[in-house]
């Protein structure tokens, strides 16, 4: 007597449908798991639109050297954005790729926080949102170096080298515009107190990311808040610039409820591939 | 670290590019940056995106001294003739690189 039933032409007909196509050691479709795919989304989208702000600058910066500086950010920001975006699709399960999820997606489906999609407004606004953002962001992604989702764990790695470049510009920028010429420095000072109000958003946990950091993929944002309060010490101390005081912080972004300087940014971001929908590039 | 200006432009610094170990660095061109720390910033953004480079040497262009080339003649006419300077009359063994 066989061990196992015949295999009959009704069974293989399923295997072929399945989407392992039958493959004996195929793994079985596990649920996505949402929290990861969340998470992705947040920090591709975090990167994702703080590198379109920046490409406005192309251009119009001070000088051509700053605007091949500028560029530079925004690529690598766009470099990482695209990481964590494959891997939000990847997780998902939907074949949605990066693009798919950067070009046609509205605005209440974007996980980024609300500093990010802030106007540039001046050279230094530019700056301080960007000193603000990549101390936090680079102490985040040393941490995610040792997340135990490989693949988070990988584009972590990649990221943390970028991002410490960018926290050294910013910092040296913001030094230079505080401690230059007194309107240098009030535009920094505007600048460092306009982003404040965005800065605890930041460091902000939810259920997703506790249960998260609970499994060792994510990390608890809350504990960089001591370093980043240190740098920001540190660095306003070297420009002789005042520790912003603005009351009240404004959170949101995590749930998509943005400002509305979001939508614009993405009328302009996704103009092209939903306009042409078989453009490539 | 910030240099005496005469202008409203920030002065302009010459950049120099080791493209990797054992090589000398290189003259690749100049950037504006309002001091040392900076111009550095700019080269690297301006000349190493590529991976062009290992190190980056930035100097001050007005720290430069030049020849002039009104001179050109005094200056190096004299090794025209002289020939025996190149040492093309050796056999250069293969170990030895980047002569």
């Amino acid at each position: 007597m066989p061990s196992l039933p015949t295999i009959q032409p009704a069974d293989e007909d399923a295997a072929a449908r399945a989407s392992h196509r039958g493959a004996f050691d195929a793994r079985v479709a596990e649920a996505p798991d949402v929290g990861l795919h969340e998470y992705a989304l947040r920090l591709g989208d975090d990167a994702l639109v703080l590198g379109q702000r920046l490409t406005e600058w192309c251009g119009h910066a001070p000088s051509v050297e700053v605007d091949l500086s500028l560029a530079n950010l925004s690529l690598d920001l766009i470099g990482q954005a695209t990481l964590f975006l494959t891997l939000a699709g990847d997780v998902e399960g939907k074949g949605r790729d990066a693009d798919r999820l950067a070009f046609h997606r509205d605005v209440l489906a974007f996980r980024n926080c609300l500093m990010v999609e802030q106007p540039n407004r001046d050279f230094a606004r530019t700056i301080a949102r960007h000193f603000l953002f990549s101390t936090a962001q680079h102490a985040l992604m040393a941490a995610l170096t040792r997340s135990t989702e490989p693949r988070l764990a990988e584009i972590a790695a990649k990221a943390v080298k970028e991002l410490r470049y960018h926290v050294d510009l910013s910092a040296d920028w913001v030094i230079r515009l505080g401690d230059g010429t007194e309107e240098s420095r009030a535009r920094m000072i505007d600048g460092l107190d306009w982003h404040w109000r965005f800065v605890d958003e930041l460091f902000q946990m939810d259920a997703i990311e506790t249960d998260l950091a609970a499994r060792r993929i994510a990390v608890d944002r809350a504990s960089f808040r001591p370093g980043f309060d240190a740098k920001l010490a540190e660095v306003l101390g070297a420009a002789g610039l005042p520790l912003p005081t603005y009351p009240r912080a404004v959170v949101g972004g995590r749930k998509g409820h943005h400002s509305e300087h979001l939508g614009h940014l993405l009328a302009i971001m996704q103009y092209l591939p939903r306009t042409y929908p078989d453009a490539t590039w | 670290m910030s240099a005496p200006r005469t202008g409203r432009d920030w002065p302009l610094w010459e950049v120099f590019v080791r493209t990797r170990g054992g090589l000398s660095h290189r003259h690749v061109g100049s950037v504006h940056a309002p001091d040392s720390e900076i111009a550095l910033r700019h080269a690297r953004d301006t000349y190493t995106r590529r991976m062009e480079g290992v190190s980056l040497w930035v100097v001050r262009s007005s720290e430069i001294t030049a020849s002039d080339p009104g001179q050109a003649d005094a200056m190096f006419a004299p090794a025209e003739d002289k020939v025996y300077r190149h040492p093309t009359f050796y056999d250069i063994p293969d170990v030895v690189k980047h002569m």
